[in-house]
């Protein structure tokens, strides 16, 4: 017993310190991953960010130095409050602030570096930078900011800015600080544009001093710069369109058709990119953001979904074609509307009976009402003529997502069989029910991008390319799905009768007042009812106007649509600033001076007032033109004077 | 002639190859803990690592030394062994010279020589000597407190010099009287005791006394004989709680705050979160990064100087009392499991050498090694990986130290030399 005691001691103690060790190394140890080690410290050299060119090679987006102060909470030395006091004029921040930034920071973690006071000013930096030592814990890290070129495109090149958490847990490439597309293509072609950071590892000792590269530097990288883009946006159309949708609200979209390329995306109101940089980035975005009224953050060509009105009659006449439900030559009365039941489609004064060319040009809801009944009652059931409809539809690139490279988008709607049968229930409705689909007002919704897109497909004779915004990465192809022609259910051969109808729209109908010499243009007017909540009751707002357009009639270069809120009919703001967006583009130059002027100078401010005057308002025929004191206009003048001529 | 040759050589190769893996393993991990950037040379001996070499160096010197003496000289001359260290460790009153706090070390130029070192082996002897008299018999009081004055004399000198975790490393002696003799009770009061100090100082006083009572209440029931009185069941209590107390006053009042802040950690006694933080930073600081040094080893380890948090510095005293750490962190589970299968191999063959000696003075001796090995093997690993409380005192062989290594290698190798002799013991 005597001699077996120790001997079983050791063995005991020998059995424990083995388990003890599979606790530690094996139960509890992990896989080892240098980025959890905290004796090596990891630190990134930024690449510099891809710049943004437009079409004509007009670089847009630059970058500029910004200095961010960093704090490292764990080796902060206590300050005197003097010093303390003095550090906070140099950041140009408040005492409360410091000690509320350096609170949020060890919350966050006390070894990880947060960004104490992101982008400082050059000249701040340089008071600063003589300083820092006084201040162990805190070190300014050099940053690239985007350096806007100009002051258009807020909604398409979009802004980069701080990463958030929850990006930084989905994707661990991000660390805290690091900046990231926001919107725009900023975001879409964010991995191009950001290149790859590089990093090096250093050892550490526990008084954090280093002591060299970690293994020799055999890990370390180095940083891959992000690629330059050229985005299919012309620049000066761009502007041109920014500027003529000063005042007003709504959206432009002109398309290349012959290659899906986004020539413009305008969205009223704007904003001047510039205010998205640098450390008045947060405050100027809350601002933007909060702006619920005018929500100049919301793409209103690529989000806003409106019923698209009469330019949706061209499809409905290219589908009846397709269906041989009727000929360009049968023609259907209209007498002031159309009449189904007890109910009736109310219509303007025109020729009449009208066949296709003439229901298109004089935009005939009786005509198109007909068309649409005979596209739907040529099958047994209306869910059957319906669903056969809304294919042909939805080949246009309406009612989903287009699929692209914009950051934001809308499905818009195109109803099916389905639809009805929800809100009817099954085979309870009649072609009747849905006639509104006719003229492009029942639960047809469409986003502009989505109507430009319908009139790049038009004019192209039957096919589209998806809308994108990319033009060329360096090195890198474009994706093939914006290569690819995407084919319509539509033949060729219907498509003239309907495009000559959209012709004549400008030589004898709803637009024969916005013809541009030597330009043959093909649009479409249209005219959106549209409803607003106030106290709780409906109320019916000023039409928004609308309008389609491509041009030239034969090889067209631009598909365009135009949407202005409340801008009442088609041809008055809408078809004008196609017309004038149309011969900018082709021109170069605007002959129409007077047409211009029109709309440079009305503003639809009050409008918008209206819904929240709190007073009864007049809209449509009791709306009137209100224009922008001279001053003002002499300045929107002088900005047009600005953009240089082509 | 031949026969001469063969009995010089018979010494246990197993022993020595042990020792030789242990303190070629124990370089290594030197190396991985001392260097600083590039090792320009082996030999470079303003390096720790330089310096190990040459400690190691003079190892062999010692070695053949003490294996070339006769093994008859050790036991004559025990005593006199014993008086030289007791005496090196008074004059460390005089002339000892204060590196951390304790007062344990000659400064010779610029060597420094730690006697507590040397006391071990020569208490070891001393013991050794004084049990092996035949007119000794452990059974008897008197001589228990004679042998108990043997070790009770460097221990408190050890202790008096600040160096608490040296003077714990005599509890070893233990071992080696209960194996000579020393009747159960010690063992069962010893055993008692430490409960009874945890107990008192995880649940306070009154739940060790009310859980004691409860136990002797039990023993009385259920005892077969009943050979004591009530009355000394209750003289067991109040001298049961009265200990407890005087463990908690001494707790409290005896130690030094880092001692009861080690403590307060391995029980984790403290509860205010501020306080566990200050902990966090200082005693507890060590062992944590230790901790985290061994687990990130995982299974392989990271690999011979590849250890980030050894190569960061990040365990102070790594290459010293916390050597394992780094062991744990470049070799990983499996290198640390084999160093701790070596140390047991070791002391397991010391003491079946121990067994099979046919003089009494050898078979103590080997005892008194294998037993200081293992508390310094158990207290050592055992507080690097966080089984109990913090208490400084090397690794043998590992640990960086010439006082330290020398004493260790004289410790086992004239037991090497002792257990060569005994065929002619008879």
């Amino acid at each position: 017993m005597r001699k077996l005691l120790l001997l079983a001691i050791v063995v005991l103690v020998g059995l424990t310190f083995i388990a003890r060790l599979f606790y530690l190394q094996i139960y509890g140890g992990y896989e080892y991953d240098v980025f959890d080690d905290s004796a090596i410290k990891k630190e990134y050299t930024y690449p510099k960010r891809g710049y943004v060119y437009d079409r004509n090679g007009k670089l847009l987006v630059a970058n500029q130095p910004s200095y961010d102060v960093m704090v490292i909470p764990r080796e902060v030395q206590p300050l005197s409050d003097e010093a303390i006091e003095e550090f906070c004029q140099l950041l140009k921040i408040s005492r409360e602030d410091y000690d509320k930034k350096l609170e949020r920071a060890k919350n966050y973690s006390y070894r990880i570096p947060s960004p104490f006071v992101p982008q400082l000013s050059k000249a701040d930096y340089a008071v600063l930078q003589e300083k820092m030592w006084k201040y162990v814990g805190f070190y300014i890290q050099k940053r690239s900011l985007r350096s806007y070129q100009t002051t258009i495109g807020a909604n398409v090149l979009g802004d980069i800015g701080e990463v958030n958490r929850s990006i930084i847990q989905k994707q661990p490439y991000y660390k805290l600080g690091d900046l990231i597309g926001k919107q725009g293509v900023e975001k879409t072609y964010e991995e191009t544009l950001r290149g790859v950071k590089g990093i090096s590892f250093i050892q550490k000792d526990r008084f954090n001093k280093d002591l060299g590269p970690f293994q020799e530097g055999k890990l370390d990288t180095l940083p891959v710069p992000g690629k330059d883009i050229k985005i299919t946006i012309d620049a000066k159309l761009q502007a041109y369109g920014e500027l003529l949708m000063t005042n007003k609200r709504g959206g432009i979209v002109a398309i290349e058709p012959s290659s899906g390329e986004i020539l413009a995306m305008v969205s009223g109101p704007s904003y001047n990119p510039n205010l998205l940089v640098g450390r008045d980035r947060s405050k100027n975005f809350s601002k933007l953001y909060r702006d619920s009224i005018a929500n100049p953050l919301f793409d209103r060509g690529l989000q806003a979904m409106y019923p698209p009105g009469s330019p949706f009659k061209t499809l409905n006449a290219l589908i009846a074609l397709q269906e041989g439900v009727v000929t360009t030559e049968d023609r259907f009365s209209c007498n002031m509307g159309y009449r189904y039941g007890n109910r009736k489609m109310g219509c303007h004064v025109h020729r009449s009976p009208a066949n296709m060319n003439i229901g298109i040009y004089e935009s005939c809801n009786a005509y198109f009402a007909n068309v649409y009944r005979r596209i739907i009652d040529k099958y047994d059931s209306p869910a059957e003529g319906m669903d056969n409809w809304s294919k042909h539809v939805k080949s246009f690139g309406l009612g989903n997502y287009l699929n692209n490279d914009l950051s934001v988008g809308q499905p818009g709607k195109v109803p099916t069989a389905a639809t009805y049968d929800r809100g009817y229930g099954k085979n309870r409705w009649y072609t009747t029910f849905t006639i509104s689909n006719a003229i492009g007002q029942g639960e047809v919704l469409a986003t502009p991008i989505q109507l430009a897109n319908m009139a790049a497909a038009i004019g192209n004779r039957g096919y589209y390319y998806t809308p994108h915004i990319i033009k060329e990465i360096e090195g890198e192809e474009i994706p093939e799905q914006f290569t690819t022609p995407k084919k319509t259910t539509i033949d060729k051969r219907h498509f003239e009768p309907v495009i000559q109808g959209m012709f004549d729209v400008y030589n004898k109908g709803t637009a024969d007042m916005l013809q541009v010499d030597g330009i043959e243009i093909c649009g479409k007017t249209g005219t959106a009812e549209n409803f607003a909540i106030i106290d709780s009751v409906k109320t019916q707002l000023t039409d928004h106007s609308i309008f389609v357009a491509f041009a030239p009639k034969d090889n067209p270069k631009i598909a365009i649509a135009v949407f202005v809120e409340n801008g009442y009919f088609g041809s008055r703001f809408a078809g004008r600033m196609a017309s004038l967006m149309i011969e900018y583009y082709i021109k170069g130059d605007i002959s129409r001076k007077d047409m211009e002027n029109f709309v440079l100078r009305y503003s639809l401010e009050h409008e918008y007032q209206k819904p929240f005057s709190d007073e009864p308002f007049g809209i449509n025929r009791q709306t009137t033109l209100e224009a922008i004191d001279e001053k003002a206009f002499q300045d929107l003048l002088k900005q047009k004077a600005e953009i240089p001529k082509s | 002639m031949l026969r001469e040759n063969q009995r010089r050589f018979k010494f246990d190769w197993l022993t020595i190859i042990l020792f030789l893996l242990l303190v070629g393993f124990g370089y290594v991990n030197i190396l991985s803990a001392s260097h600083i950037g590039e090792i320009t040379s082996y030999f470079d001996t303003s390096q720790l690592y330089g310096k190990q070499l040459i400690f190691i160096g003079l190892t062999f010197v010692l070695i053949i030394l003490i294996l070339s003496f006769e093994a008859k000289f050790y036991e004559r001359f025990a005593s006199i062994i014993y008086l030289v260290a007791i005496l090196a460790l008074l004059g460390l009153f005089v002339f000892g010279k204060d590196v951390n706090g304790a007062r344990s070390w000659y400064g010779i130029g610029s060597m420094t020589i730690q006697p507590s070192e040397f006391a071990k082996f020569a208490t070891a002897l001393a013991v050794a000597k004084y049990i092996s008299d035949l007119q000794t018999n452990m059974q008897t009081l008197k001589d228990q407190i004679r042998v108990a004055a043997i070790i009770f004399i460097p221990a408190l000198l050890i202790l008096l010099q600040n160096d608490a975790g040296s003077t714990m490393v005599y509890l070893a002696f233990f071992f080696v009287f209960y194996r000579e003799g020393l009747q159960q009770i010690y063992l069962i009061v010893a055993l008692s005791l430490i409960v009874l100090a945890v107990l008192a100082l995880k649940f306070g006083i009154v739940i060790t006394a009310v859980a004691t009572a409860l136990i002797l209440i039990a023993h009385y029931f259920l005892a077969k004989r009943k050979g004591a009185s009530i009355l000394q069941y209750i003289l067991v209590l109040i001298i049961a709680s009265g200990f407890s107390y005087g463990v908690k006053m001494f707790y409290q009042h005896g130690l030094k705050a880092h001692q009861q802040n080690r403590i307060s950690i391995f029980l984790r006694l403290e509860k205010d979160p501020v306080k566990l933080e200050q902990m966090r930073k200082r005693e507890a600081y060590n062992l944590i990064q230790s901790e985290k040094a061994i687990s990130s080893g995982g299974l392989n380890g990271k690999g011979f100087m590849q250890g980030t948090r050894t190569t960061g510095k990040f365990v102070p005293e790594q290459e010293t009392d916390y050597i394992f750490s780094t062991v744990g962190e470049e070799w990983g589970f499996i290198g640390s499991s084999a160093v701790v299968i070596l140390f047991v191999l070791l002391i397991i063959r010391i003491l079946y050498l121990a067994e099979a000696q046919k003089s009494q003075f050898s078979r103590v001796y080997g005892y008194g090694v294998a037993s200081i090995l293992f508390i310094h093997f158990t207290i050592n690993i055992g507080m690097v990986m966080g089984l109990i409380p913090t208490v400084g005192i090397p690794l043998p062989f590992f640990s960086y130290g010439g006082s330290g290594l020398w004493g260790f290698t004289i410790l086992l190798f004239i037991f090497v030399k002792l257990d060569s002799n005994k065929i002619n013991e008879w």
